[in-house]
């Protein structure tokens, strides 16, 4: 089969008008349980053992999360919209608006989801 | 582009990799998963294969929030025959009367036992923790947690359902299910390798080292995804979340199954999506799905009414979780017939945008609902279906917090505020979605398809969802159990068809230059918009089939894998034009325009006419595609008995 002569392979990055997947490389122990996870391929394994993982494919990326909830180390992988999927919301008592993204957030809200 | 990144996985296209077991199960998504834990349950050897991490793969692989059609749970006030009456007969359902009733009602009568399996395997789905003690929406006996319609509780809202996937993924690990993770399965083998014939396995390709996998099996589960992104494409602009579903979903299991010459039905039907270049889901306020039946108020505070089937408008949020008076339950969600509907904010609300009585933008109030609704809503069903914990997560790191905010619905046209799903933002109308449960393969009580050996569970039978995904799963695995036990002698893989295979897999890798799947990808998406979109014709759909025909003799020879990935993708775009010209050939042989299906032909523009009240099923055979239809509610002609339940009885090796 002709296939076999073809087995040098090679990728080049993607554009992707943001950057989905960011990978804090201070926490980042390179386990690659999130490559393994994501269910688009969106990581690569870095060659160097140990090293985070190369985001190959981040205009792939389905914002699911899976990522950041199979990941053993605290803040050391973590998604973001595109700003342009970001949406307001409005205090009820204030009228005051907040988004994410904003100059001066809100401090973090600490209550997790239910289960 | 100059930079070259080497690929870190050792490729090895063409090397050879042969497996076989009782059963192989194509697609490790809820459906596949249940099948397969409920074939090895009963001792059989179980092979499942995914494109993806099975651990979180599928279109629930990310998370679920509730579990519909619950109806044989101790609360449930609504009988599984009565349910599939209301959706099949009364067309209350997402797609009337072409909803697929046998597969339905399997999902009605097992979903809830399905669940209680689930739990023990480990999944926690009950207000254990007496979080929600008190609300009206939880039962104090069980502990169960409804969404919805309160007094009939159908639905259970899913605590911990984020946690299902890694749980079901466990369990078959655990009864010692062969799990083939990264292999895309290319196409089905038939006996002697005739397509038409006794389906004996599939070929597949690892989409990270490019090698080659043949699965040899005495049946096969095809639980593959309805498909998806078919019109809309651009990752430029959100990445694949320029799709609302699963953009794995991509018809995979459709081509290979219609090319091994399994009929289909249902493919004509497609929806504009409210998304396309949506927000996140659920991420906008809103009033649908999870988010019903939330509290809506204009940019003034104003609180926009709700109203009852009857136009009464209701003064308390408790109206809006009960059946009007008068009415045995609603449907949330659906064509909203009389019968069924579920209360809603005021129809005309478009029209008093427009005359200044409600000033946009709208939000969904939160803080002014009841406290126990709105955990409910934020806090269990937005932090554990599949995408919208992470949303959960995201916004609560930036403060976002229901007791004290208010989402804000995208600005759109005053129009676009009607009741329907789901204000996440708008697209033109040729930007359409094969929408839930499009095109369905053919199944019959056994959910066994026209080819021998080969079953079929999840939304590529019609009936998709957590529940009727893992019904229909467990349903199939138990009865191809039952089929092996009772079928002799053992099936050859024809050698010639597995080099064909191969031939076209590797095509790709082996060509020095040429185009981007992605260009292929948005190309096919143009010809489904321009010829394919919501008003349809003869003969710009007869343009189309020949615009896909053209593109698979030029472009499709065209397109340049540089490594595995790129493969993976390159053949989803294949399939896809397989998909497109099985679309636009049922949508030629629907000669009318259909409600439940929005399916608008320029040129027959009646509406649901008597005589087209009928299913349109297409195949291919001996290289040409054919087509005849089956009756409504074929599941109760002959063969099979007139009633729901003496199928049931008689099939379901249950009872």
């Amino acid at each position: 089969m002709e296939a076999k002569k073809y087995n040098k392979a090679y990728a080049t990055p993607a554009f992707a008008p943001n950057l989905p997947v960011i990978i804090n490389e201070e926490f980042c122990t390179g386990c690659n349980k999130c490559v393994d996870i994501c269910r688009m391929d969106v990581l690569l394994p870095n060659p160097e053992k140990g090293k985070p993982p190369i985001v190959m494919y981040p205009e792939e990326c389905w914002y699911a999360g899976c990522c950041v909830g199979a990941c053993p180390e605290e803040g050391a992988i973590w998604l973001e919209y595109p700003i342009n999927m970001r949406m307001n919301w409005k205090r009820k008592e204030s009228g005051k608006m907040y988004r994410i993204g904003m100059k001066d957030p809100l401090p973090p809200n600490p209550k997790p989801p239910v289960g | 582009m100059d930079y070259k990144f080497e690929w870190p996985y050792k490729v090895n296209y063409d090397k050879e990799h042969s497996f076989s077991a009782d059963i192989l199960v194509i697609g490790a998504g809820l459906a596949g998963s249940m099948a397969a834990i409920e074939a090895a349950k009963r001792g059989k050897k179980v092979m499942v294969v995914d494109k993806a991490g099975i651990e979180r793969s599928g279109s629930g692989g990310a998370g679920i929030d509730h579990w519909n059609f619950a109806c044989s749970n101790p609360c449930c006030k609504i009988s599984p025959e009565e349910m599939i009456e209301e959706e099949v007969e009364k067309a209350s359902g997402y797609r009337g009367e072409y909803i697929i009733g046998h597969c339905n009602y399997i999902a009605m009568k097992e979903s809830y036992e399905t669940l209680l399996d689930i739990e023990k395997m480990g999944l926690r789905f009950r207000d254990e923790k007496n979080e929600f003690a008190g609300a009206d929406f939880r039962d104090d006996e069980t502990k169960m947690m409804f969404a919805y319609d309160y007094k009939n509780k159908y639905s259970i809202r899913l605590k911990g359902g984020w946690r299902l996937k890694p749980i079901l993924y466990k369990e078959m690990k655990k009864r010692k299910v062969d799990l083939y993770e990264h292999i895309m399965i290319t196409g089905l083998l038939n006996e002697g390798g005739i397509p038409g014939a006794k389906i004996v396995g599939a070929t597949g390709v690892n989409v990270r080292t490019g090698e080659f996998y043949i699965f040899q099996a005495k049946a096969t589960i095809l639980s593959t995804s309805a498909p998806g992104g078919m019109w809309i494409f651009s990752t430029d602009l959100l990445g694949s979340s320029s799709v609302f579903f699963d953009p794995n979903n991509c018809g995979d299991g459709h081509a290979i199954a219609w090319k091994a010459g399994a009929k289909f039905t249902c493919l004509e039907t497609s929806r504009k999506e409210g998304g396309g270049f949506q927000y996140a889901a659920y991420g906008t306020g809103n009033v649908h799905n999870t988010f019903y039946p939330c509290s809506l108020v204009d940019d003034d505070g104003k609180e926009i009414p709700w109203i009852d089937r009857d136009g009464k408008v209701l003064d308390n949020f408790k109206e809006r979780t009960v059946p009007a008076a008068n009415q045995k339950m609603f449907i949330q969600s659906g064509p909203q017939q009389y019968a069924t509907q579920n209360p809603r904010p005021i129809p005309d609300l478009p029209e008093r945008i427009r005359k200044g009585e409600f000033k946009l933008p709208l939000y969904s109030d939160f803080p002014g609902m009841p406290e126990l609704e709105r955990r409910a809503m934020w806090g269990l069903m937005v932090g554990n279906e599949g995408k919208t914990r992470m949303l959960y997560m995201q916004y609560a790191k930036a403060g976002f917090d229901p007791d004290k905010d208010m989402l804000q619905a995208p600005v759109m046209p005053p129009e676009e505020y009607s009741f329907r799903p789901w204000w996440h933002g708008i697209a033109p109308s040729q930007w359409r979605e094969a929408s839930f449960f499009a095109g369905n393969i053919i199944t019959d009580w056994d959910l066994k398809t026209n080819l021998e050996g080969l079953y079929a569970a999840g939304a590529i039978t019609g009936c998709g969802g957590a529940a009727g995904a893992t019904a229909t799963g467990r349903y199939a695995g138990r009865k191809v159990v039952e089929y092996i036990d009772k079928t002799s002698g053992d099936s050859q893989i024809n050698r010639e068809q597995v080099e064909e295979e191969k031939k076209k897999v590797y095509a790709p890798v082996t060509r020095e230059k040429g185009l981007v799947w992605k260009d292929l990808r948005s190309g096919l998406a143009r010809i489904m918009q321009d010829y394919c979109g919501e008003y349809k014709h003869e003969n710009t759909l007869k343009i189309g089939l020949d615009m896909l025909k053209s593109v698979q003799e030029s472009e499709a020879q065209q397109v340049v894998a540089n490594n595995p990935h790129e493969l993976w993708r390159i053949l989803e775009c294949l399939n896809r034009i397989t998909l497109g010209e099985m679309i636009m050939f049922s949508s030629l042989e629907r000669k009318a325009s259909c409600r439940a299906m929005d399916f608008k032909r320029l040129d027959y523009p009646e509406i649901d006419p008597e005589e087209w009240k009928k299913f349109i099923v297409i195949s291919l055979k001996e290289g040409e595609r054919k087509s005849e239809t089956l009756p409504l509610k074929y599941w109760l002609n002959s063969p099979y008995a007139s009633s729901y339940l003496e199928n049931y009885k008689k099939y379901s090796g249950l009872e």
